[in-house]
């Protein structure tokens, strides 16, 4: 059975040209391949975790722009409270002193007028009193000429004195 | 699959039986009646040769086939005396070849020294004549040449490719560097182990392509491919043999312990009578010689049936017959070149396999 017997020299020529296909694909092909290709997956890993990296990164910073955002919110909220607060304080500290100052003013407004009354009421009091004393001069100098009309005058004087 | 390949390389060993019986009966004889002998024209095929057969001629006068080949360099080593000459020299086995002293003559394929011009032959009809070493550049071995010039050829410009492309594959990259990656990421990787594997990549890259592209070439039925030489058992058997010798040289202890102190089995199987390291020696010659049948059965059973079908169209002297024929062989074929990286992947897995039981440390 010629095909099942191994020919010495095609061992030969296999066992050389394989050997040396070893060696140069070994050097010239496989190795910078693989080395190739090594680089290239660790080339791309690093760029891969450098993005991934770079994600965590932004989404960080993200973070950190949301609470800084929402601080400036609750600070600029404060700050318009505090400023309404001032507003309103002052319009009520204003109404309150011009209230004050009014009343005041009504006040001593009432009080002169108390005054220029009482001092009208006075003088119309003392003018009376002096008309009353010269028109009863008067009368009583005519009247009392007549000791008839003078005794009737005292007694319409008197009952009238008595009904007041 | 692999029960079809079973099925149809004990077909071969058939095959081969009834060749080596029909040898005698037939002589180089030019009758032009002769019948059709598709196990004749089968096994010229997938046999090596010293010439590199193209087609034949008809001679219009007398009718007679003139075959037309590529003459190969024949080298011989006989007595400490080399003699080289081309094989067209023995004008296809019709005339001896004289050398000095000697004289040379082709019978069935192989170089015998010829006695006063003739050959001896013994009562089974097998020619009794001194054989000298034949170191040929045989079809065989031209196309193994062949074969590792377009390996040079394909995968040193594509490793150079690397430097200049920054890393990006481009071309023939795209298309071999998975199938690289995959041998290591897939064969090497997994069965030899991460520490280790790296030593033996470029015998198994090798071993992988070398097999792969011979397979391919072999499935070209014309000039350079069409020879049979990962179907040839001289080729089949090499490249086992070197797997059995990584595999043994890298043996570490607990290797060699297992196959002289097999663990687990009772002693009486060890000593007085060393039955179980006899059978682990068994094994390790059993193991590269499964990978050596294998890869020839496979290939040398595809060239089979391939030239079978063809055959058919000459069995049948009908060109009818043709439209089938060429079906079942396009079929075939394509079926061949799934084969031909499948049993390039199966030679490196299971050499992988072999490699990584020997130098797997002890659990």
């Amino acid at each position: 059975m010629d095909l099942v017997t191994p020919a010495i020299g095609l061992v030969f020529w296999t066992v050389l040209i394989f050997l040396i296909l070893l060696v140069l694909l070994g050097k010239f092909a496989w190795k910078p391949i693989l080395n190739a290709v090594k680089e290239r997956t660790d080339s791309i890993r690093e760029a891969l975790s450098s993005a991934e990296k770079a994600k965590e990164e932004m989404a960080k910073l993200q973070a950190d722009n949301e609470v800084i955002l929402k601080e400036a919110r609750i600070e600029r909220d404060k700050i318009i409270k505090e400023a309404r607060d001032l507003k309103d304080q002052t319009i009520a500290e204003a109404k309150n002193q011009a209230k004050a100052e009014s009343d005041a003013i009504i006040a001593s407004a009432k009080a002169a007028i108390e005054n220029e009354k009482r001092a009208a009421i006075n003088e119309i009091k003392d003018q009376v009193a002096k008309l009353s004393v010269e028109i009863a001069e008067k009368i009583l100098a005519k009247e009392l000429s007549d000791k008839d009309n003078q005794k009737a005058l005292i007694e319409d004087l008197l009952n009238k004195t008595n009904i007041n | 699959m692999k029960r079809v390949f079973a099925f149809l390389s004990v077909l071969f060993f058939a095959f081969a039986l009834i060749a080596s019986e029909e040898h005698p009966a037939d002589n180089h004889t030019t009758n032009q009646e002769k019948e059709f002998d598709p196990t004749e024209v089968i096994m010229h095929h997938i046999s090596d040769a010293h010439d590199w057969h193209l087609f034949d001629l008809t001679n219009k006068e007398t009718g007679e086939l003139k075959p037309v080949s590529i003459p190969l360099p024949v080298i011989l080593l006989h007595d400490g005396n080399l003699d080289i000459f081309m094989s067209s020299e023995f004008h296809h086995g019709h005339s001896n070849v004289k050398k000095g002293d000697k004289e040379y003559t082709l019978y069935h394929k192989k170089i015998y020294l010829a006695e006063h011009g003739e050959l001896q032959f013994d009562e089974h009809q097998h020619p009794t004549n001194a054989m000298p070493l034949d170191f040929s550049i045989t079809k065989n071995v031209a196309s193994l040449l062949i074969c590792a010039v377009l390996l040079l050829l394909i995968f040193i410009p594509m490793a150079k490719m690397y430097k200049k492309g920054k890393g990006i594959p481009r071309g023939i990259q795209g298309f071999l560097e998975p199938i690289v990656l995959f041998v290591v990421e897939d064969i090497a990787k997994p069965n030899i182990g991460e520490h280790k594997y790296k030593r033996f990549l470029p015998y198994l890259l090798t071993v992988f392509f070398f097999i792969w592209f011979n397979n391919m070439l072999g499935l070209i039925p014309i000039f350079p491919g069409g020879a049979n030489l990962t179907g040839n058992i001289a080729v089949t058997f090499t490249l086992a043999f070197f797997t059995m010798v990584i595999t043994n040289v890298n043996g570490n202890r607990n290797y060699w312990s297992h196959i002289f102190n097999t663990p687990g089995v009772p002693w009486w199987l060890k000593y007085p009578i060393p039955l179980m390291p006899f059978v682990e020696l068994v094994g390790v010659l059993a193991k590269p010689f499964a990978l050596m049948i294998r890869l020839f059965a496979n290939i040398t059973a595809g060239h089979i049936i391939v030239l079978s079908l063809v055959s058919l169209i000459f069995i049948f002297k009908t060109v009818w017959i043709s439209p089938a024929a060429i079906f079942f062989v396009l079929f075939m074929d394509v079926l061949e070149l799934l084969v031909a990286l499948l049993q390039a992947y199966i030679f490196t897995l299971l050499s992988a396999l072999f490699i990584g039981l020997a130098v797997q440390e002890h659990h």
